[in-house]
């Protein structure tokens, strides 16, 4: 293609991003159909990644496609293998979308689907793909370190420290808001609990399959478990249809904790291949099928949106989650815009396989381009919905009641028009006693996507199908998040353990792994049980905790990618990380502020234990206490989550300074000072 | 374009991308690697190999998102 051409095209590009951008920002009509957002999406994408990813390789960073890669250098065959460059970017794909970009635009959405789409678009050029891709070069060039080894080896030991502790608790958070989601979605549904704990004996069954009667066949195995996962989904109906089996498979809330809890413990401590790995796999296929066909789908069904483009709720009033546009659409949307969970994955495996340094762009920045898209088409699929259904399922029963003309009523006078026979036939559609205040996005998710999918493959019944499917498969992979999460926070409990008390650190060692184990199970079983009791639904107050800690994960590496240009002596770029990470930590930061100080009973933790105390003193009982020694409790939760909040704004802040000493330091220096392991040419 | 050879190296690559997913790296060039630098000692058989890498997968902080 002559030059000329290609710069038709690129301006071609151009202009489409900035036609489809002015429409959504300007139309002023009923419905907009998704085709603007997702050519604004694509268009947008396209250029960063062709201007400015090719910008970051080529003149800050300097990829050498010349110098030998860990994986070719430290070639052993299992952990470090050379590998094709496509595979590695499916590896790291799999790796890094989740449930994440999936509930927090949903989550969202309650603002209109313009906030969220912006954040999502400039978040992922701008900061999101920059750190992954960063990360992912930085470790390279390190002998595929680990972020923590790397930040003790560039900033300090005490920067390494500060960092493990702040990913144990982010750690436990996000294994306390997700299994939180599962809990909410599978609360009082019958054919959800039912399919969902089938899982369990389908992972036993494949389990023993692929280590003893066909080892290693991984493809057999994964059929297996798929059709016996949707028989499961089939055969949730009729016993959801049963009288006498029903109740069996009906949970409230508190019960479905305690198993959570009790299987986080049992999975973790059990042989891997058992459970953990069976169901592992089974889930990662499940997940990237399904949000291949989510996104597939949204693009051939082109839904109208019926969202508003900016609500109301904007001011903080918003019944999903408390708290004004800014700061907190930024860290409800985390993974999907920028996630500092990330940071991990990309110094995790993905550097142990790359062949080649000049691949980290494309699977660095290009795998996170791929998972904004993913929240894209989440964000779509919320949008999609009557907004009285949406508003219907997200707030909690606290503010529209658990009736659906009382329902029905609420969300009307917010501007949102529903009828009570509305809410009454979706929930007999999805098969379903109830759609109120079925909080934690994965429902919602689940309903748009039924709809979505109804368009193209439609049938009768299909919708309850397509709902459960979606339910399963969410609660699937947050499980799966959920047992390998409690051994990864196990690991790490050990390691930092390890440092007061020595014989904890003996991972061989069964009472020192069950102390473990028990304490990382409590730790997110706990801020999991209080989420469930929570009148306000819970998620409520853990999302925007998960969130901040995410985010201010994402802040401390992109820290450690500032510091890191400095010491290469690449000054004059520093702001490429400076920026964003100065955003992420105004958004925390003020986000802990309110939390902490916010006069808003709903926002700040000490001014609703100050509201309850009060009352305590007066004798009263506020719902949804039910006696003062409950009203005592929920004083204390609020001053565990004051407190956590406390500890993640300083964990963030002494890391500023220390990377600011490191920065200023190598500064001063007259050579580059970056610890890179010597260059070796391939 | 749609030769057999085509078609047997797109499912080769799509299998050793669902693979590597889950943390099982290509076993032929665990065999090459081996073969290369350790001819010596006999390599692990597949089995053994899958199992080796199912448990070093879930030892230690391995990241994976949300």
């Amino acid at each position: 293609m002559s030059k000329l051409l290609k710069k038709f095209f690129w301006l071609l590009v151009a202009a489409l991003a900035a036609s489809c951008l002015a429409v959504l920002a300007l139309h002023r009509g009923e419905t907009i159909n998704a085709a603007w957002v997702i050519g604004a999406t694509v268009a947008i994408q396209m250029i960063g990644y062709r201007f400015y990813s090719r910008y970051l390789a080529d003149k800050v960073l300097g990829l050498d496609g010349s110098r030998a890669t860990p994986a070719v250098l430290r070639n052993d065959g299992l952990d470090y293998v050379p590998t094709d460059r496509w595979v590695v970017f499916g590896h790291h794909f799999a790796a890094i979308a989740g449930a994440g970009p999936l509930v927090g635009p949903v989550l969202a959405a309650q603002m209109g689907y313009l906030p969220g789409l912006l954040w999502l678009l400039f978040g992922v050029v701008l900061a999101g793909a920059v750190q992954d891709f960063m990360m992912l070069f930085f470790s390279l060039r390190r002998g595929g370190g680990s972020l923590g080894e790397m930040i003790r080896h560039e900033i300090g030991p005490a920067a390494g420290t500060i960092t493990l502790i702040g990913i144990l608790m982010i750690m436990m958070i996000l294994l306390a808001v997700l299994a939180l989601v599962v809990v909410k979605a599978l609360a009082i549904s019958p054919w959800g609990t039912f399919t969902v704990a089938m899982t369990i004996p389908i992972a036993l069954l494949m389990g023993i399959y692929i280590r003893y009667l066909r080892p290693g066949r991984v493809l057999e195995v994964s059929i297996l478990g798929l059709v016996l996962l949707l028989l499961s989904i089939h055969f949730g109906g009729i016993v959801a249809a049963n009288p006498d089996w029903a109740p069996l498979f009906t949970f409230d809330g508190k019960a479905l904790a305690w198993m959570l809890i009790a299987y986080g413990f049992l999975a973790s401590v059990l042989p891997v291949w058992l459970l953990l790995a069976p169901r592992d796999y089974l889930s990662t296929f499940l997940k990237l099928g399904t949000v291949l066909l989510l996104a597939v789908a949204v693009v051939i069904a082109m839904p109208q949106l019926h969202m508003p483009a900016v609500t109301q709720f904007i001011d903080g009033s918003g019944p999903v989650f408390a708290g004004s546009l800014f700061p907190f659409l930024f860290i409800t949307i985390a993974c999907g815009a920028v996630s500092g969970w990330h940071a991990l994955v990309s110094s995790g495996t993905t550097p142990k396989l790359l062949a080649n340094e000049a691949d980290a762009r494309m699977v660095g920045y290009g795998a996170m381009l791929m998972e904004c898209f993913v929240a894209v088409t989440a964000l779509i699929a919320a949008c999609a919905l009557q907004p009285g259904v949406y508003f219907a399922m997200n707030s909690p029963a606290a503010i529209i009641g658990s009736d659906v003309h009382q329902a029905a009523a609420t969300i009307s006078q917010w501007g949102f028009v529903i009828t009570p026979e509305m809410l009454t036939q979706t929930a007999d559609q999805i098969g379903e006693t109830t759609i109120l205040s079925r909080t934690g996005g994965a429902p919602t998710l689940a309903v748009g996507m039924a709809q979505i999918l109804n368009q193209i493959f439609s049938g009768t019944g299909m919708l309850a199908f397509w709902y459960h499917y979606a339910i399963l498969f969410e609660a699937l992979f947050i499980l799966t998040t959920v047992d390998a999460g409690t051994r990864i926070g196990r690991f790490l409990i050990q390691d930092l353990g390890g440092m007061v008390w020595a014989p904890l650190k003996r991972t061989d060692s069964w009472l020192a792994n069950i102390f473990a184990t028990g304490l990382c199970v409590s730790a997110w079983g706990y801020f999991l049980y209080q989420g469930v009791i929570d009148p306000l639904g819970g998620i409520n107050t853990l999302w925007p905790l998960f969130g901040m800690a995410n985010q201010m994960l994402a802040a401390i590496a992109l820290t450690f990618a500032t510091v890191c240009l400095v010491k290469m002596k690449r000054e004059r770029f520093i702001w490429i990380t400076l920026i964003p990470t100065i955003w992420l930590v105004i958004c925390t930061l003020v986000t802990g502020w309110m939390k902490l100080f916010s006069e808003d009973v709903r926002i700040g933790f000490l001014a609703h234990a100050r509201k309850f105390s009060e009352a305590i003193d007066s004798g009263t009982v506020l719902a949804p206490a039910k006696s003062l020694e409950e009203m005592h409790r929920v004083v204390q939760n609020d001053y565990v989550d004051a407190t956590l909040t406390v500890i993640l704004m300083a964990l963030v802040i002494s890391l500023l300074v220390l990377g600011l000493r490191a920065a200023l330091k190598a500064y001063k220096s007259q050579t580059a000072t970056a610890q890179e392991t010597p260059y070796v040419a391939a | 374009m749609w030769q057999p050879d085509f078609l047997s190296s797109i499912w080769k690559r799509a299998r050793q991308t669902a693979r590597s997913i889950i943390g099982v790296p290509d076993y032929d060039a665990y065999l090459r690697h081996c073969h290369e630098h350790h001819s010596g000692q006999t390599p692990m058989s597949y089995a053994e190999f899958f199992a080796e890498r199912q448990t070093a997968r879930y030892k230690g902080t391995g990241g994976r998102c949300c």
